[in-house]
């Protein structure tokens, strides 16, 4: 029933729908219908009928196929420009299995020029599963030139062989800042599937540790690629479309490349670790962790007997000891006891106490490092001269739980929140902390030897020098930083790096300036622990420190050297310098040094000149005044 | 109690295309999983195999009851698909990005494929109420709305775009076919105008390059552009007869992405050339007019809209795949009914024909 024109609006408005109204508009629906499919079947007719010669042709032997561009990754630099991480190209040998059939002849003829058998590389293709025929198969890595020539002389001989340019990661000075910077290895199963990674394909190399890791989202890049056209032997006869890689971002460290290098140096052949910090902003100058591994033996793969020699080594390469490492402080920790005991009323700067060489507390004796005593002791001399029985007192008179809060507000105990994994807390012990972890309640002795920085603390090199950052900035903590800056390729800055104060010492300036003359006079007074460690023409403050591996009681009478290696104690050196206007503030451990004057304090000291006395000219005037004044003091 | 016209009315035709076109997907499907690269993956098939038993069993359930009583069971069924992408979305599989399956024992199902057929039996039972002639006015049109976008955004957030544009496509047919009020379409029309431009303007660079690499895959030469050629190479280099069967090399490189899925026809039309892909194409074109036809023959607009609706489905879906592979409209993930591999597509697809059939068998039912 379609309605009548004659009808009226109203009508034609109020009109049910019925079978009748639905069948019309199913006849509308045909129609449309047929329309779109009539498109399908012209569009099937062009491809199939009028165009299917060309894309048979095309077909036969699959000649569209993408190739991959891959994105050069950013370079690392130290906060001076300096190069530090490049890349460099490399000459690899790839096969294409469909292109290269038969197979046989052409590895034996492939076999000659690489100089490798013919079985070798065979195995090789085998023990690659899941590659798609039609996509290369890596055969070698950096391959010489005269490969290269003869490859490409006789490329029409070697269906399937090509070689190509890839860029390899070249880390410039082997060994150099290994832990900070980090290393490239294959990205594994589980890693692509996270989805941390979702430009990444199996087999291309990521970040794994340090630097390379944190900023792999930066470094790396984007992949790009063309479509070609390749003939029958898998060569390109025409490239088709592409599509730019975009490189990747350089990365700015704040490390000094030339305090890096010196740092090492003086770590050659001892086991720790030296962390210097500019105390302005927080920015790493140097971290170094000895003993180093080579970065660039992971570039191509390493082996199996490699990373498991690595691993088993006793001296443990691959462990980052400046952030990792966790030591007692030892005599370090006397500066938060100084403080906290200034702060807290329990002495001040005329307390004067008698150190006659031990300390009796309940029924046992505690001795001072100085077996004849230092007599009278104030905070300054207590300070300079590391007097044991001057901090036992203290700790007493401030509680486990006092001093502990103290050094957690100063840092320890937790993070420091510098950008690399697996940083360390480290471990400040209270009442409550031991109850809960040994059942047993606190021993009011235990306080007096975390007060001189033994027992269950912990601290790690780099907590220690934002420590030292933080005395010498006048009471500012900032979070330790590595990177300075990122910019594109083009060196537009991406993401510069500001300073980031994540707290400031719970002290009175004018307390920290007295700890900071006994800092002063550590290195500079007649007494001084450190004075050996002095410079003519640069002031130097610093804490020596003596952590103890095992306790005292047991081997009073022994000498440390009379020790096996592996008891001696720890040797600690805090310090900063100028000690008017800090530039830098450093901390180095050596473990099993045995005294912090004797082989820290003289790595800090070599840092420190190596920093401080950049200019040529500056060193010589020095040099000069130092010879001078080894003549005039003897 | 049994009617003997059930018999008599069943829609023998119907069923045999149906079937039909199952076997022509079963045999594109085992070509396809056979070469796929690196390994033959034939448990594809085999687990292909077992859906369709399972689609037969849900057809025949399909049909045995009065699809009048969908009527009555819309709102439990739809509030029922529901429940089921929001556990979708807390539970579901995580897949390359995004949730779409659930996985209940050793099956995975795909809750936003059956959502469909909720929708549609919803819309059905809305519009077949008080229909005018006159068409549905806007006020009376943001009911369906509502019906149709909370599953739509549900779907969205997995996120599946194509199946909620999909799901999108397939309401707007149904109620393009009841016809809205001339006035609220021109409503409709201008504000889409001037909102579409205005949404652009507020989206964010790489979210205009996504659409635009959308509508243009040559614009992603690596990517979907490349997907888009190669799938034109097998299509084309079928010819008039085809290379024959599983012997089909673009697809034996695994060239071509998903060719189990997205890409099938791409394999069929290789192997069997102009010949196999038109056929397939004509079958498809047949069961849409036969499913059409069965709307045109019921006689109470519940079935109509509803035999409407599910032809309109899998017209959508054939056409989006079809020319999807032909390099004619952009890249989704739409599956091509009954020939993809995908168990809740074939279960989907197969309720679909059991409804078509109910309201074939009782189109003589008057109440």
């Amino acid at each position: 029933m379609v309605p009548h024109r004659s009808q009226t609006l109203m009508d034609k408005y109020l009109k049910t729908a019925d079978t009748d109204w639905y069948k019309q508009r199913i006849t509308g629906v045909i129609v449309c219908a047929l329309a779109a499919f009539v498109v399908l079947l012209i569009r099937l007719i062009v491809l199939q009928v009028i165009m299917g010669d060309e894309y048979r042709h095309l077909s036969l032997n699959n000649s569209i196929r993408l190739q991959s561009i891959d994105p050069p990754r950013g370079r690392l630099y130290d906060r001076n420009g300096d190069l530090l991480v490049d890349n460099r190209p490399s000459f690899d040998v790839n096969i294409t299995l469909k292109d290269a059939a038969p197979l046989d002849p052409t590895l034996d003829k492939l076999a000659l020029h690489l100089k490798t058998p013919a079985d070798t590389l065979l195995s090789q293709i085998k023990q690659t599963r899941g590659v798609s025929a039609y996509s290369p198969l890596l055969l070698q890595q950096d391959v010489g030139r005269d490969t290269l020539a003869s490859i490409e002389v006789n490329k029409f001989d070697l269906p399937g062989v090509s070689v190509n340019v890839n860029l390899r990661r070249h880390y410039i000075r082997e060994r150099q800042a290994a832990h900070l910077i980090g290393y490239l290895s294959e990205i594994s199963p589980a890693e692509l599937k996270s989805g941390s990674y979702p430009d990444c394909r199996s087999g291309d190399l990521i970040g794994k540790f340090g630097a390379e890791k944190v900023y792999e989202n930066s470094l790396r890049g984007k992949r790009g690629g063309r479509q070609v056209e390749v003939n029958a032997n898998g060569l390109v006869v025409r490239i088709l479309k592409t599509v730019a890689a975009e490189p990747g971002h350089n990365v700015y460290l704040t490390i000094d490349q030339n305090l890096q290098h010196r740092a090492e140096a003086l770590l050659e052949g001892v086991v720790g670790a030296a962390v210097a910090v500019e105390p302005a902003t927080g920015k790493i100058l140097t971290l170094a962790s000895s003993p180093a591994f080579d970065q660039n033996s992971f570039v191509g793969g390493i082996t199996r007997e490699q990373w498991k020699s690595l691993i088993s080594n006793p001296f443990r390469p691959m462990s980052n000891r400046a952030i990792q490492g966790e030591y007692p402080p030892g005599s370090t920790y006397k500066i938060i006891t100084a403080l906290a005991g200034l702060q807290e009323g329990v002495i001040d700067d005329k307390t004067v106490l008698h150190c006659p060489g031990h300390y009796r507390f309940g029924n046992r004796i505690y001795r001072c490092w100085k077996r004849g005593g230092h007599g009278k002791v104030d905070i300054i001399k207590a300070v300079e001269e590391s007097c044991d029985v001057f901090f036992y007192q203290v700790g007493q008179r401030l509680g486990v739980d006092r001093l502990a809060w103290y050094a957690k507000a100063f840092g320890l105990g937790s993070p420091t929140g510098v950008h690399l994994d697996h940083e360390a807390h480290g471990l400040i012990p209270t009442a409550a902390w031991k109850k809960r972890r040994t059942g047993v309640p606190w021993q009011k002795g235990e306080t007096l030897s975390i007060a001189i920085g033994q027992g269950f603390n912990l601290a790690t090199p780099i907590q220690m020098a934002v420590l030292a950052a933080a005395v010498a900035n006048g009471g500012h903590r900032y979070r330790p930083l590595i990177l300075d800056n990122i910019k594109l390729v083009d060196g537009q800055s991406l993401q510069k790096n500001e300073p980031k104060l994540i707290g400031k010492l719970p002290v009175s300036p004018a307390h920290l300036e007295l700890v900071k003359l006994g800092l002063w006079k550590v290195v500079n007074g007649e007494n001084g622990t450190a004075r050996g460690s002095r410079l003519a023409d640069i002031d130097i403050s610093g804490k020596t420190g003596t952590s103890q591996v095992i306790s005292r009681k047991q081997d009073e009478s022994m000498a440390e050297e009379d020790l096996p290696v592996h008891l001696r104690s720890h040797a600690w050196f805090v310090a900063y310098a100028p000690s008017e206007k800090p530039t830098i503030a450093v901390a180095v451990v050596i473990e099993h040094g045995e005294h912090g004057s004797g082989a820290a304090a003289p790595i800090a000291k070599e840092m420190i000149k190596a920093f401080l006395r950049k200019t040529p000219v500056n060193a010589q005037v020095a040099a000069q005044k130092e010879s001078a004044d080894t003549a005039n003091g003897g | 109690m049994f009617d003997r016209r059930l018999v008599q009315y069943f829609d023998w035709g119907l069923m045999g295309l149906a079937i039909l076109i199952g076997c022509v997907g079963l045999i594109t499907l085992y070509s396809a999983v056979t070469a796929e690269t690196p390994a033959p993956q034939k448990v594809l098939f085999f687990k292909q195999l077992l859906w369709f038993s399972v689609g037969l069993i849900a057809m025949v359930s399909a049909f045995l009851f009065n699809y009048k009583i969908l009527d009555r069971w819309a709102q439990p069924i739809y509030f029922g698909c529901i429940a089921l992408l929001l556990a979708v979305l807390f539970f579901g599989k995580y897949v390359g990005g995004s949730r779409r399956w659930l996985i209940i024992g050793p099956v995975s199902l795909q809750p936003s494929e059956l959502v469909k057929i909720a929708v549609i039996i919803a819309l059905a039972r809305y519009y077949s109420k008080d229909a005018k002639t006159s068409g549905y006015t806007l006020r009376e049109l943001v009911r369906p709305f509502m019906i149709i976008m909370l599953p739509v955004l549900l779907i969205g957030m997995q996120p599946d775009l194509g199946t909620a544009g999909l799901v999108v496509l397939i309401a707007g047919s149904i109620t393009v076919f009841v016809k809205i009020e001339r006035r609220s379409f021109i409503y409709l029309i201008g504000s889409g105008a001037v909102v579409v431009p205005l949404i652009w303007f507020f989206l964010k660079e790489y979210q205009k390059q996504r659409i635009l690499t959308f509508l243009d895959p040559d614009r992603d030469p690596l990517g979907a552009g490349y997907h888009i050629i190669q799938s034109k190479i097998a299509i084309g280099s079928g010819m008039l007869s085809g290379k024959g069967f599983l012997k089909g090399t673009q697809n034996a490189l695994s060239f071509l992405p998903e060719e189990h899925t997205d890409f099938i026809f791409s394999v069929l039309a290789e192997e069997w050339g102009f010949l196999g892909s038109v056929t397939l194409v004509l079958l498809f074109l047949i069961l849409i007019i036969w499913g059409l036809n069965v709307a045109h023959a019921c006689r109470e607009p519940f079935g109509t809209i509803l035999a409407v609706g599910v032809t309109a489905m899998i017209f959508w879906q054939a056409l989006i795949n079809i020319g999807m592979s032909m390099g004619l409209l952009p890249v989704v993930g739409v599956p091509l009914p009954f020939v993809s591999y995908g168990g809740s597509s074939v279960l989907t697809t197969a309720i679909s024909i059991g409804l078509l059939l109910n309201v074939s068998m009782r189109r003589f039912m008057l109440d």
